[in-house]
């Protein structure tokens, strides 16, 4: 998709995720869209194109409408779109709204007696916004034990790294600090994700704080700040593929 | 007063409204609405006293939810429950909502259009001595700009039944309703009336001049009507109760005039004076307008009464603009 566009997109932190969506799609899954069921929510916007390869993997957007990525016209562009028919819960791209978002739907969840938890994905770099602080707060005065917020802790923000209070250990304490129940974990390894996807915390909501690398899978990538947003050329591309 | 696909009130009810204010008004009407209306939701960022919710609160707790002083986490989780369906309505002081939450407002209710109901507390300049911080002086310019959302503007207590009603029980998408007034603010709805979403109700017909008004300031105007009136001039006067993106109602009742007045308890930049001077313009009427409205800057603090005088804004005041513009 990023090639075929020509265009520069975010890669880097889309391969940051792709190991935390495979194993909410392929191993939690039980995702419906229209509800009663697992929600969940791209709250780092950027972070789409790993979003739209694992909703083609599990066939829900076919090849012909990703092959629109970023051309023209199309729906399928840098962040996401709601479509609830494809299973995009939301639009997002500004960040900082999706928790709140998602605690609108787990309380509905909690007040209906809906079973499912509501999964939201942010970036280590999004926690610098206030808003995802105000709706921590909510989430633990309603005791909301069927939400999950995976943060993808992969070390770097648009314009390089993350400050020195913001690493995977400060981010931990800073969620502890804020009441919720804390996981930490290796966010490239499937068997601790899945076990911390499928935890429920009694009476708390869950944070699992995940330590991602940046571009991870492409060795030129990784760490490689270059790659938060940026173009691939054929070369680059071959070399890519070849890796993986 | 009843809630339900018709919502009726008797002159007794309009008078004992008006009393209570619009800010009480809202409580009370959610109380009503809780007993019919199933899934609603009732939000509020730690301004649930002053929207006169204390009783909502005890009687439906599991209807209610307070999230604390958070207008952005407001939007997202009022924006989270509509898209489960819930019929939601959340309140706050009008610049907290429509500015410092303004992008979420885009994001949620504008562009993935979730059918929330923002019922602004106190604007205009009726927060009176808390002063410019809690004025809402600019938030129709704001709201106006962010398409798919449907602004309101109740002329009083009865009228705001009729709104809050109106969006309950029918499809709308998302809206912003802006409380003005205080309580003792004119009546303009002595008995029951017939509501309309987008239509403006015709207070009089008259001849020549077109007032056009909105919120509570069309109870001045009122007055300063029949004070027209007694001097020998009858312009016609309606109440905008509806601000939309697209004014084509607008259109219709202004290209028959000469003369047309806008008067409106907001900024001259981006209210009413601002959608009517758009359409003339891209219309290319003949007709002049002469807005009274809030000046572009930061005025003084004080009594209601007293900031609507300095402003130009009490029924007197109005007539004695009208008078010279004639």
């Amino acid at each position: 998709m990023s090639f075929d566009c020509g265009q520069p997109s975010h890669i880097g932190g889309a391969l940051s995720i792709v190991d935390i969506l495979a194993v909410l799609y392929g191993g939690i899954s039980n995702f419906d869209i229209t509800g009663r069921k697992n929600r969940f929510i791209l709250s780092k916007g950027h972070g789409v194109l790993g979003l739209f390869s694992v909703l083609h993997h599990v066939g829900k957007i076919s090849k012909e409408k990703i092959s629109t990525f970023q051309k023209n016209g199309s729906e399928f562009i840098a962040h996401p779109i709601a479509n609830h028919a494809l299973g995009i819960e939301s639009s997002n791209g500004s960040l900082g709204q999706g928790l709140s978002y998602g605690i609108g739907i787990a309380l509905s969840y909690l007040k209906r007696k809906n079973e499912g938890q509501v999964f939201v994905l942010m970036g280590d770099g999004e926690c610098y916004e206030g808003s995802v602080w105000e709706a921590s707060i909510t989430a633990t005065e309603t005791k909301l034990e069927n939400m999950t917020v995976i943060i993808d802790c992969n070390g770097y923000q648009n314009d390089g790294a993350i400050g020195d209070k913001m690493n995977a250990r400060d981010i931990s304490k800073k969620w502890r600090g804020f009441g919720w129940h804390v996981i930490e974990c290796d966010g490239h390894d499937h068997q601790r994700l899945y076990l911390a996807l499928n935890h429920k915390h009694k009476n708390k909501p869950t944070a699992i704080i995940a330590k991602t690398t940046k571009g991870k899978g492409i060795k030129f990538m990784e760490d490689n700040n270059d790659w938060h947003h940026n173009r691939l050329t054929e070369k680059l591309f071959d070399e890519a593929m070849n890796e993986l | 007063m009843s809630f339900n696909l018709e919502f009726e009130f008797n002159s007794k009810e309009a008078k004992q409204w008006s009393k209570l204010g619009p800010r009480a008004m809202y409580g009370q009407f959610m109380l009503k609405m809780a007993e019919e209306c199933e899934s609603l939701m009732v939000l509020s960022a730690d301004l649930g006293r002053s929207s006169g919710l204390d009783r909502f609160k005890a009687k439906y707790p599991d209807k209610y939810l307070s999230v604390g002083i958070s207008e952005q986490n407001l939007i997202g989780i009022a924006s989270g429950l509509a898209r489960e369906g819930h019929k939601v309505f959340i309140s706050s002081f009008a610049p907290f909502l429509s500015m410092r939450s303004s992008e979420q407002i885009r994001m949620n209710l504008g562009y993935m259009e979730l059918p929330v109901n923002i019922v602004a507390l106190g604007s205009g300049v009726s927060m009176a001595f808390l002063g410019n911080s809690h004025f809402g002086l600019e938030d129709l310019a704001v709201m106006r700009a962010i398409p798919n959302i449907n602004i309101s503007s109740p002329a009083d207590c009865g009228e705001l039944g009729k709104v809050l009603n109106d969006y309950c029980y029918n499809s709308r998408g998302p809206s912003y309703i802006r409380l003005t007034g205080v309580p003792g603010s004119p009546i303009v709805y002595e008995n029951d009336y017939n509501y309309k979403f987008g239509i403006p109700y015709e207070i009089n017909k008259g001849k020549n001049i077109l007032i056009l008004a909105t919120g509570s300031i069309v109870g001045q105007t009122k007055i300063a009507l029949e004070k027209l009136q007694e001097f020998g001039v009858n312009p016609s006067l309606y109440n905008i109760h509806t601000l939309r993106n697209k004014c084509e109602y607008i259109l219709n009742l202004i290209k028959k005039y000469k003369i047309i007045i806008t008067v409106e308890e907001h900024s001259i930049i981006g209210g009413l004076a601002s959608i009517v001077s758009e359409v003339i313009a891209q219309n290319n009427f003949r007709g002049k307008l002469f807005p009274i409205a809030l000046p572009n800057s930061f005025g003084p603090t004080g009594e209601y009464r007293y900031l609507l005088d300095h402003h130009g804004l009490t029924g007197d005041k109005i007539f004695t603009a009208i008078k010279e513009i004639l």
